[in-house]
């Protein structure tokens, strides 16, 4: 099912993110002044040096911690199902196979594996790994762990997807080949993504939105809309369009550190 | 086919057969090497005894303390029976015991606060020194015995569940709390499978140390009560100077323990053997 994206200045609001602060300790601030507009479909990437509050805004969304200060807000209020978290790591558990690592988002919510075995399937085919559904992670390569992490996330079919530099640890050749399947992935499935990464090339291949952040305090320095057009493949990655935006991306970032220091 | 072709292959093939040769030898040597160690070990006892007519009052041969362990099977088989039943229920009252405080430590920090010393306190405080005060205040000397051996077993089982509760990745933990997880599915879903391994270390540990509460129960408490079992049987066997006798209980109890700990990999091994790192086989 291939669901078409409206262009995207007219998407419907997900989330809204207003003067969000959170300081640790009473001083220590690891992100000041916080404004973000999340809208349904969009691929937005939080891209900064570490330290630039990027995860904390991640940990703020997801509700494991509160701001110190401003406003989250939903559209139509949150629950429990909004959500779908990646992390660095793959974060599976290694004595339960893929299936039952996939199944655990039902599972917390008491839901039997008979009545969503359907759906943990199609997450497993979505990823491409329908083939290892018996497997314990310990069989499994780092992007294939990844890849289980993955439709673990979407296998709900969250209004949101939260995906903290999920690509950091694995090699290049299996970054850019997980790349190009998320992205497929979103064609596919039209979710919304906020993907926090360190990567320039990462981020203008992957968003349609970069929030540019600094570091101490963390802040958004600016915001860089990607207008090239998805699909994107191998072709976009070599194409003067993404040179350009690879260029404009790090000017900003080259901005946010220069500042920094 | 060219020689520079051929040669690595062959090459590889010799390293391949060699590492074939290698393993083989290991497996036979795994078990030949500690019999042959036996062997030697029994005719040099054998022999030491033989030769200096050392009086069987002082140290038995292996003959003699064969021939008692046949004559006198009928009362060290109905001991070691009891000895084990007081050491398997003791191991499993640890068990019992350990999990349930470690879960209770874990869930509540005011219980852990409050009564952890009190585990540690009854952990160094040496057995052999509360037995006699067990045996004053408990009538029943099967229960009083039972007590020494659980007091001695339960502290590593305790100890390691409960830092294997704590052990859990704390993402995934995040990822419970993400997805609303209550208290009863963190403990089943997160923090129990993650304390497995720990447990069972714990486990092996506890085994062992449950059959030498269980002994020094018995050397204390004695057979008043508590019927006849192996370390009573021994120390009964010292005061008669039947040494063919003493060291056949000896080495019963040796064998127990050695069933013991080989029960308890048997089982580590068997619900760790699919998913953890401690029991993956690997290559080279």
């Amino acid at each position: 099912m291939n669901q078409t994206r409206p262009p995207i200045d007219q998407r419907a609001p997900l989330l809204r993110m207003s003067h969000v602060e959170k300081t640790f300790r009473g001083n220590v601030v690891a992100l000041r002044d916080m404004n973000l507009a999340v809208n349904q479909g969009d691929f937005v990437s939080l891209l900064g040096p570490s330290g630039c509050g990027k995860s904390t805004a991640l940990r703020l969304i997801s509700g494991l911690m509160s701001p110190t200060s401003g406003r989250i807000e939903w559209t139509g209020g949150q629950s429990k199902d909004d959500l779908g978290v990646v992390f660095q790591e793959p974060t599976l558990m290694p004595w339960a196979r893929v299936v039952d690592n996939v199944w655990l988002p039902f599972r917390l919510r008491g839901v039997p594996y008979t009545d969503v075995k359907d759906d943990v399937l199609e997450a497993l085919r979505l990823v491409g790994l329908e083939k290892f559904q018996r497997a314990f992670p310990r069989e499994l390569s780092g992007g294939m762990k990844m890849r289980v992490s993955i439709a673990r996330a979407l296998v709900t079919k969250p209004r949101l997807i939260l995906m903290d530099e999920p690509f950091a640890a694995l090699d290049e050749i299996t970054r850019h080949k997980l790349n190009n399947d998320l992205l497929a992935l979103r064609e596919q499935i039209g979710c919304t993504i906020i993907f926090v990464t360190h990567s320039v090339f990462e981020s203008v291949f992957l968003s349609d939105r970069i929030v540019v952040m600094a570091a101490r305090p963390g802040r958004v320095i600016r915001e860089v809309q990607v207008t090239a057009p998805y699909p994107r493949d191998e072709e976009f990655r070599t194409s003067a369009d993404y040179a350009a935006h690879c260029r404009e991306a790090s000017e900003a970032l080259h901005d946010a550190m220069g500042e920094a220091a | 086919m060219t020689i520079a072709d051929t040669t690595p292959v062959t090459t590889e093939d010799q390293e391949e057969l060699a590492r074939f040769r290698r393993e083989r030898v290991m497996k036979i040597a795994r078990w030949t090497l500690p019999s042959l160690v036996m062997i030697l070990t029994v005719l040099a006892w054998h022999l030491y005894v033989a030769i200096n007519e050392v009086p069987h009052y002082v140290l038995p041969g292996p003959g003699l303390v064969a021939q008692k362990m046949v004559e006198d099977w009928g009362i060290l088989w109905p001991a070691m029976i009891l000895t084990g039943r007081l050491t398997i229920l003791a191991l499993l009252f640890a068990v019992i015991g350990g999990v349930g405080l470690a879960v209770a430590f874990t869930q509540s920090k005011w219980a852990e606060l409050s009564f952890f010393p009190y585990a540690v306190i009854l952990q160094v405080t040496p057995v052999v020194a509360i037995a006699p005060l067990i045996q004053i205040y408990v009538d029943n000397a099967f229960v009083a015995a039972l007590l020494c051996a659980w007091i001695v077993a339960f502290f590593p089982i305790l100890s390691n569940t409960t830092i294997g509760l704590k052990s859990a990745d704390h993402n995934l933990s995040d990822l419970f709390t993400i997805y609303g997880a209550t208290r009863w599915q963190r403990l089943r879903y997160l923090a129990a499978p993650s304390a497995l391994p720990f447990f069972l270390g714990g486990l092996k540990i506890a085994g062992g140390l449950a059959l030498i509460g269980a002994v020094v129960a018995e050397f204390v408490i004695g057979r008043a009560g508590t019927g006849l079992g192996l370390a009573s049987t021994l120390l009964e066997a010292s005061y008669r100077f039947n040494f063919g006798r003493l060291y056949a209980a000896l080495i019963l109890i040796s064998v127990m323990g050695v069933v013991i700990f080989a029960l308890m990999s048997l089982i580590s091994h068997l619900a760790l053997f699919r998913w953890h790192e401690s029991a993956l086989k690997r290559e080279s």
